[in-house]
């Protein structure tokens, strides 16, 4: 990792108290802007010197940014709501435990008390090549350092890949993709809403993001819809300590089960790709399937096929197995 | 205006990345240019160049068959199916830097592989079974070309000679495209060792550091200049007083006025059964 340096560049900090006013300031400063959100994963890449915005737009002082409420069919959650927050929400924990499940399992208590669900959607890869400032592809060179010969490859992709290895650390957007959930998204030019499963883009499409916010964005709010509320849920990842940690492998699966049997079901996994994968192949090779150990196993087998794992991360292949395998067959079982 | 893009190793080097991006709009208006400026050249300066020249040739009609095969089908398919293989390389390089994005690479590899196909069998093709020395510069080229340079600045004495099969600017065309062809080919196909494809196994040693950031600014010089090159050929082959010449790459022939109008058969021979290329 790089040496953490206890003295930022300098940057203009701007602390909007409108939506409005931010997108205005953003609008000033173009690509030199910055969106801060909780922080986390801003004020390593300003410490490390990797990033340095001549702005930063704290989005911490627009009270509206922060709501969770009941909208229309579903529920709209705040982007600057903390997980902390949605954890305790309790149309979250009562109709959509999924996504509460996944926030719980999100690093430290401290960084939920602090952490936004908008930040943990919208923040960057942890690849260490890439977060150490070189020219990776991900930081617009021409070499992605962690597919090399020698590399230090064990928390990569063994999906998706395109040039770039990295992977998607959030444990909230598996969930949300799961959940079928919609981004809001506002920039000068108004308001579009894109799919969570289109949200999140991977190295094939562009390898210097990892969501669709563009320059000028604001994620302002996730809404859930009524869809899936109630479903059974299954959340779990996997990780090296058991807590303040980014997953190996996480998966979230959404499944409508009458008398055993799988009438519809969204599998989805992180930290196995750059991007969440939903295994849409597997979700239909298991609808009208009874809930038991077999069809568990089918999804499970062809949720890894395609996997190409590195020198050194060939066990993500078991793990992802083993992950689906069990959010198919569910908690109870 | 950034030329060239530097980046940082993980011993604090700089290394060489690639072209700079302002290299494309550059060739991008560039092209724009000398459309512009051949509008306005065709429409005031071609003219008097013809009120000057007099009437047409008097060539002597004997022997030249009615209709004269210019592009054999073999040839044909290879242009357009390089003309394809082209457009989407451009689309699928170009786009994203623009801002359309897609998942490229994978369209941009097959298309360039397809390219390369292509190319190898153009090479054989002309080399065994076409005049091979008529789309190249030769040193009689260079001297007409100088007479022809003449009589655009007024100098009317110039007898300049009707050209071959190939007029100079087809082959200063044609030596610009191989040049820059072989560039993005040679370059493109090292670069398939970096990314995920069906036929070569990622390698990111295979080069030293600089000899990778050279191969990407090659496979970037060639590709800018492909952008430019292929604005100009799409004007020429849409401009009405060049279209016969796109009808043939498209049918196959030339009929006897147009061959008679614009080239020498002494310079292009045409046998009666009009069979050879």
């Amino acid at each position: 990792m790089a040496v953490i340096r206890d003295k930022m560049p300098a940057f203009q900090l701007f602390q909007p108290a409108s939506t409005e006013e931010a997108l205005g300031v953003l609008d000033r400063y173009g690509s030199d802007a910055w969106v801060l959100a909780g922080g986390l994963d801003s004020w390593d890449w300003f410490k490390d010197r990797v990033k340095k915005p001549e702005a930063v737009v704290d989005l911490g002082g627009i009270a509206s940014l922060r709501e969770i409420r009941s909208a229309g069919d579903g529920l709209a959650i705040g982007a600057m709501a903390t997980l902390r927050e949605v954890i305790a929400h309790a149309d979250v924990s009562g109709q959509y435990s999924l996504l509460a499940d996944a926030a719980a399992l999100a690093a430290s208590p401290q960084i939920r008390n602090q952490g936004t669900i908008g930040g943990n959607v919208g923040q960057d890869t942890r690849c260490w090549y890439y977060r150490d400032g070189w020219s990776c592809y991900r930081a617009g060179g021409n070499i992605c350092y962690a597919d090399t010969p020698t590399a230090m490859n064990r928390e990569h992709a063994i999906l998706g890949a395109s040039r770039c290895v990295a992977v998607n650390p959030s444990d909230t957007a598996p969930a949300l993709v799961a959940l079928d959930a919609e981004m809001v998204i506002q920039n000068g030019g108004g308001e579009r809403v894109i799919a969570a499963q289109d949200f999140f883009i991977g190295p094939a499409i562009d390898i210097e993001r990892m969501t669709a916010l563009q320059s000028g964005d604001i994620l302002t709010a996730i809404r859930i819809p009524s869809t899936w509320a109630g479903a059974r849920f299954y959340f779990e990842k996997s990780r090296d300590r058991a807590v303040w940690d980014f997953p190996l492998a996480n998966v979230a699966s959404a499944a409508k089960i009458s008398n055993g049997v799988i009438e519809d079901i969204r599998i989805v996994a992180n930290g196995v790709a750059p991007y969440p994968v939903r295994f849409t192949a597997a979700e239909d090779a298991v609808r009208g399937q009874q809930v038991n150990e077999e069809t568990a196993q089918q999804a499970a087998d062809i949720a890894i096929r395609g996997v190409t794992p590195l020198a050194h991360n060939g066990y993500k292949v078991s793990l992802l197995r083993s992950l689906v395998k069990r959010s198919v067959r569910g908690a109870e079982a | 205006m950034d030329f060239l893009q530097w980046g940082t190793n993980p011993w604090g080097q700089e290394i060489l990345i690639r072209v700079g991006w302002d290299l494309l709009y550059l060739s991008f208006w560039a092209g724009v240019a000398f459309i512009v400026l051949h509008l306005a050249y065709a429409a005031v300066w071609v003219p008097r160049l013809a009120k000057a020249a007099g009437g047409g040739g008097d060539a002597d009609v004997a022997g030249v068959p009615a209709k004269i095969e210019r592009h054999t089908l073999s040839a044909r398919l290879f242009h357009w199916v390089m003309a394809a293989a082209m457009l989407v390389l451009l689309v699928t390089g170009f786009f994203p830097i623009i801002g359309i994005q897609f998942a490229w690479v994978t369209i941009h590899w097959i298309a360039g592989v397809v390219l390369t196909i292509s190319i190898i069998y153009h090479i054989v093709h002309a080399t065994f079974f076409l005049d091979f020395w008529s789309i190249w510069i030769l040193p009689s080229d260079l001297a007409e070309a100088a007479k022809r340079v003449k009589r655009q600045f007024g100098q009317a004495d110039a007898d300049v000679p009707k050209h071959g099969k190939y007029p100079l600017d087809h082959k200063l065309y044609h030596t610009a495209v191989s040049l820059a062809g072989l560039a993005v080919i040679g370059t493109g196909i090292v670069m398939m060792f970096r990314i995920e494809n069906a036929l070569l196994a990622r390698n990111a040693y295979l080069l030293e550091e600089e000899t990778w950031g050279l191969m990407y600014v090659l496979h970037g010089v060639g590709a800018v200049l492909f952008v430019m090159l292929t604005l100009t050929h799409i004007y020429f082959a849409v401009r009405p007083d060049k279209f016969w010449l796109t009808k043939a790459m498209i049918f196959g022939s030339v009929n006897r006025e147009q061959y008679l109008a614009h080239h020498d058969p002494k310079r292009w021979v045409v046998s009666q059964d009009s069979t050879k290329s």
